[in-house]
């Protein structure tokens, strides 16, 4: 590992002012991607500003119902935190699928927002990729892309976005603060990650002096009966090839509330709003499902490595909205 | 840091991984590296009482911290119980998984379950964190079933 300098401030005005100083700093949370990266030599930072000892680490109940998550609350922390648990079942449940319990123990939720894409050309540095290499190519476009996105990609990059959490936060409107020197902003999820573009380097809205310092959960009345499903190679502590988180409210046959988002499919955590907008009012049954989510795929761009996805979509989708439909009308 | 109960003062500098402290400073090479990616579970250890991968943690991190290795958790019933069920053949991953175990029992207690209901499903997917190359799974789960009936 290339070596570097290392701060771990107690405040947060401190932490933010050691970035602004310094373009060559970067901030740590819980250290699980950033030491990865760092060590194969893809992130370089001069400095590390170690963010743990920040009073960041605390979820408090907001007016109304909702929740505010600081940066530096543990992934296990907030799947665990019983308030998680009742009002957004899909965020726990996302939670917990992903990574494994010690790197749960150890991940913030900071860190989670910005962990980088596990497209396996952008670690092998003798691969071309335009994300770790701005203009050098993409070695996964026509290679190997049995992992890559259907949804979001363009002609420079189709990598994954990787966070599971992430897909919840998108199904749930979450809003993100962020402090610098000139002052605080709030982020909408939507609008935090981006797409790839023709600068796939760049990967959200945050600038590089920018700290995340919560993450806001509004409240979602139809969170109460959601759901996170994952479908990975493996039973347990792999990526997503297709996950689905979504909330569903029926009365009566009908859909009168969905939320309903994808993740393993698309470069960024995907909001279905396409398919929400033809559930919304339609028969709560299969076929209206499966329709709607070949309508959210309607954009998609397969290829041969990755073109099983649009399928998997369409059942998982399907299923996890029967799950929530089953013997659970409200009379 | 406190290691395994005893006041250590260290001058490290801030690229040292927490395995590598343990294993290279203080000699404690109970503590293994699989994969040094966070990927196999070989390398976890205590940190005040919770379990994490020790390879993609920055010993400069933990400063102020008690970390418990194998070596500071022996004689632990759930060694003797990873004996008695065949836990393990080559034995490279048993420290990890032990110090695992440990952290996930007291994981499982602290969220008010009985351990008692803890069922091979269960056991299973809150252990994936750590894999075994030898496949001794079903001697695992059973040991740390073991302990807890
Ligand atoms: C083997 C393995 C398997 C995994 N499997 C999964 C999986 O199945 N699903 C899944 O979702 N994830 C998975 N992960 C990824 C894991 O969830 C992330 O590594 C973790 O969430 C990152 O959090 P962290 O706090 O450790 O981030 P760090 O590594 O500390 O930081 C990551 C990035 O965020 C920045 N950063 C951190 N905090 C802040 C902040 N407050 N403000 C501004 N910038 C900040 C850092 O500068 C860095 O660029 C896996 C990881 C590993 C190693
Ligand atoms: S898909 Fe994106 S991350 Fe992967 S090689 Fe292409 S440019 Fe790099
Ligand atoms: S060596 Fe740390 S998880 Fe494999
Ligand atoms: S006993 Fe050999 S790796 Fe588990």
């Amino acid at each position: 590992m290339k070596p570097f300098a290392y701060l771990k401030p107690a405040d947060v005005d401190e932490a933010v002012l050691a970035v602004a100083a310094d373009p060559g700093a970067r901030f740590l949370g819980g250290g699980t991607n950033l030491v990865d990266l760092m060590r194969e030599g893809i992130e370089r930072p001069a400095t590390v500003v170690d963010l743990t000892a920040l009073p960041l680490d605390e979820v408090h109940d907001l007016p109304g119902g909702g929740l505010r998550v600081g940066a530096l609350v543990r992934n296990s922390a907030l799947a665990a935190d019983r308030r998680v648990a009742a009002r957004y079942p899909m965020l726990a449940q996302a939670i917990l699928a992903g990574a494994s319990a010690q790197l749960r123990n150890m991940a913030t939720v900071g860190g989670n927002l910005l962990q980088r894409t596990r497209c396996p050309y952008f670690y092998d540095r003798e691969s071309a990729c335009n994300k770790r290499e701005p203009g050098a190519g993409c070695d996964a476009i026509g290679g190997f892309n049995r992992s890559h996105a259907v949804l979001g990609g363009s002609g420079s990059c189709i990598a994954t976005h990787p966070s599971d959490m992430c897909v919840a936060l998108a199904a749930l409107d979450a809003v993100v603060e962020v402090r610098s020197v000139r002052g605080v902003r709030r982020i909408p999820i939507a609008e935090f990650h981006l797409p790839p573009g023709d600068t796939p380097h760049v990967e959200t809205a945050l600038a590089a002096d920018e700290l995340i310092t919560a993450v806001e959960l509004p409240p979602v009345p139809v969170a109460v009966r959601s759901r996170y499903r994952k479908v990975r190679d493996r039973a347990s502590y792999a990526f997503a090839l297709v996950s689905v988180a979504a909330a569903l409210e029926v009365r009566d046959g009908v859909v009168t509330d969905v939320r309903l988002a994808l993740g393993g499919v698309a470069t960024t955590p995907w909001r279905a709003r396409e398919a929400e907008r033809l559930l919304l009012g339609g028969p709560a049954n299969e076929e209206a499902y499966r329709r709607a989510a070949e309508a959210e795929l309607a954009p998609a761009a397969v290829r041969p490595g990755n073109a099983f996805k649009t399928g998997l979509v369409r059942a998982t989708v399907a299923a996890t909205l029967r799950d929530l439909d089953l013997g659970e009308e409200i009379g | 840091m406190r290691v395994n109960g005893a006041e250590e003062k260290l001058d490290v500098e801030p690229w040292v991984s927490l395995a590598d402290l343990l294993r290279d400073r203080l000699g404690l090479t109970g503590v293994k590296k699989g994969c040094d990616q966070g990927a196999c579970g070989a390398c976890t250890v205590l940190a005040d009482g919770t379990r994490i991968n020790s390879c993609l943690a920055l010993a400069v991190q933990y400063d102020g911290k008690e970390i418990t290795t194998i070596e500071g958790v022996a004689p632990h019933p759930l060694q003797e119980a990873f004996v008695r069920h065949d836990g393990l053949q080559c034995g490279y991953c048993t420290p990890g998984q032990i110090c695992s175990a440990i952290g996930m029992l007291a994981e499982h207690a602290a969220s008010g379950a009985d351990p008692a209901a803890l069922d091979e499903a269960e056991i299973r997917e809150r252990m994936s964190g750590n894999l075994c190359r030898c496949g001794a799974y079903n001697g695992i789960v059973d040991a740390i079933k073991d302990v807890t009936r």
